[in-house]
């Protein structure tokens, strides 16, 4: 039988699934699965060819909601799935998906090891600063003043700095998003898949319902106002001191990415048995 | 992704802003109406489905007359909306699961609103005459909108004073 290529769908509705989110309403989720797939049809990729590989959480429902291959895996493990997807599968387009809680806090070990490894894959963290679905727990992202019900006068504790600790793990691509910004947080996501290596876009999302303070956000992001760079050191410094609102592209480095070399997908039982086996 | 959004200097590039104008809303008001339906607010569904096609339609419209098959066809359009949101889109915090009619009346008549200023100061500041005219067929259109909604608001009730009050809401935060 001859294989038969599907030609990309024309539009981005064409990467939704025909279910509906289970969102909050004025959750930023939704505009980050437009954004999605924006960035998938801006690519022509066929969905066939894109896999979303998610864990845990309010976040982590996306890849349902997507028309590609889609992996609701377990809490804190969508870059420990992604990352074996890719290696056994290096012609798919991989797409990690996660919240901060999921992402940084279960899912963190998992987090630093993709840095270092470098693997081709694009990570989107949903970043709310709150655990959502489990009624509004701080998350290693809140602030530590965030006086709630369950955490009184805040944890105290000092909040984690994703794109600091992606840099200096070795993420190959470190960005920020807005999910208020729909088209350029798919023009982000677009630049993070074409770019080799591990891509980490960390986009703010915010929780109408846990912190409905974040309504605000769109008042205080604005874009980056300088060009990304190369040097670590810079864009460390960079991110560092800014506001925490500085949309954009902050860093794009030049590692090899990890060499995929098992992955030719026609791997049998006994070559798997003949290369593991002593 | 440069502060400022680049001020179109040609048809095509007037055009390819409107396209993105128009882009976002239709996306918007389809996401609204998928959490509307989510909720079973079938009104609010169907108004916000309404809106999202019209918005399609007009997308349909520009890429045609630019002879532009898909969206991605169009000349990139770069720079930042104030707050991240297009001049069209319904801003997606302001909606509730209880919202009548008359709400997302309200939030589409801002949206049009915005949409007519904002061509509206196009073709002010238009640097050629091509880019002039467009800008103020689009404010007419909006223009148009903005009375069409207008006639629909006065047809819808006005919610009562309690239209949020819900005995027994999705999702407790206390």
């Amino acid at each position: 039988m001859n294989d038969v290529v599907a030609p990309p769908p024309a539009t981005a509705a064409a990467y939704k699934s025909d279910y509906k989110p289970i969102w909050c309403p004025g959750c930023g989720d939704y505009t980050v699965l437009n954004a999605v797939a924006r960035a998938f049809a801006q690519l022509a990729l066929p969905p066939h060819e894109i896999a979303v590989v998610s864990g845990i959480g309010c976040s982590s429902r996306i890849p349902a909601y997507t028309s590609c291959y889609g992996f609701h895996g377990v809490h804190g493990r969508s870059l420990a799935a992604g990352t074996g997807l890719k290696v056994a599968r290096p012609e798919l387009t991989v797409l990690g998906a996660s919240g901060d809680g999921d992402g940084y806090s279960i899912g963190g070990n998992h987090f630093l090891h993709a840095c270092r490894r470098n693997v081709d894959l694009t990570y989107v963290v949903m970043d709310n600063h709150v655990y959502g679905m489990t009624k509004g727990q701080a998350s290693p992202t809140t602030e530590p003043d965030w006086d709630n019900k369950l955490s009184p006068g805040g944890t105290g504790i000092r909040a984690f700095h994703p794109l600091v600790i992606a840099l200096a793990s070795g993420a190959n691509f470190v960005a920020r998003a807005f999910s208020g910004d729909q088209s350029g947080t798919a023009d982000i996501i677009a630049k993070a898949i074409r770019h080799p290596g591990f891509s980490f876009v960390e986009i703010l999302s915010p929780c109408v319902t846990f912190r409905p303070e974040q309504r605000d956000w769109k008042n205080h992001v604005h874009p980056a106002s300088v060009e990304a760079t190369d040097d670590p050191a810079r864009a460390a410094r960079r991110i560092m001191t800014d506001d925490g609102f500085n949309i954009g592209v902050l860093y794009q480095g030049n590692r090899t990415p990890y060499p995929l070399k098992m992955g030719s997908g026609q791997a049998t039982v006994e070559s798997l048995e003949a290369e593991f086996t002593p | 992704m440069s502060p400022e959004r680049t001020r179109p200097a040609t048809l095509s590039e007037v055009m390819a802003q409107a396209l993105a104008i128009e882009r976002d809303a239709a996306e918007r008001y389809s996401a609204l109406a998928d959490v509307m339906e989510v909720h079973n607010n079938r009104e609010v569904t169907e108004l916000f489905r309404k809106m999202a096609s019209i918005e399609a339609r007009h997308m349909q419209q520009i890429m045609s007359s630019m002879g532009w098959g898909r969206p991605e066809d169009a000349p990139p359009v770069t720079g930042w909306w104030p707050g991240g949101d297009a001049p069209e889109s319904v801003p997606q915090d302001e909606i509730h699961y209880l919202m009548t009619p008359w709400h997302a009346l309200q939030l589409a008549l801002g949206a049009e609103q915005r949409a007519e200023a904002f061509f509206a100061a196009l073709a002010t500041n238009a640097p050629t005459e091509a880019v002039r005219k467009a800008a103020l067929e689009m404010r007419d259109e909006e223009r148009e909108h903005v009375a069409l909604i207008r006639n629909w608001l006065a047809k819808v009730p006005r919610p009562d004073e309690d239209w949020a009050v819900d005995p027994d809401p999705p999702r407790y935060l206390d």
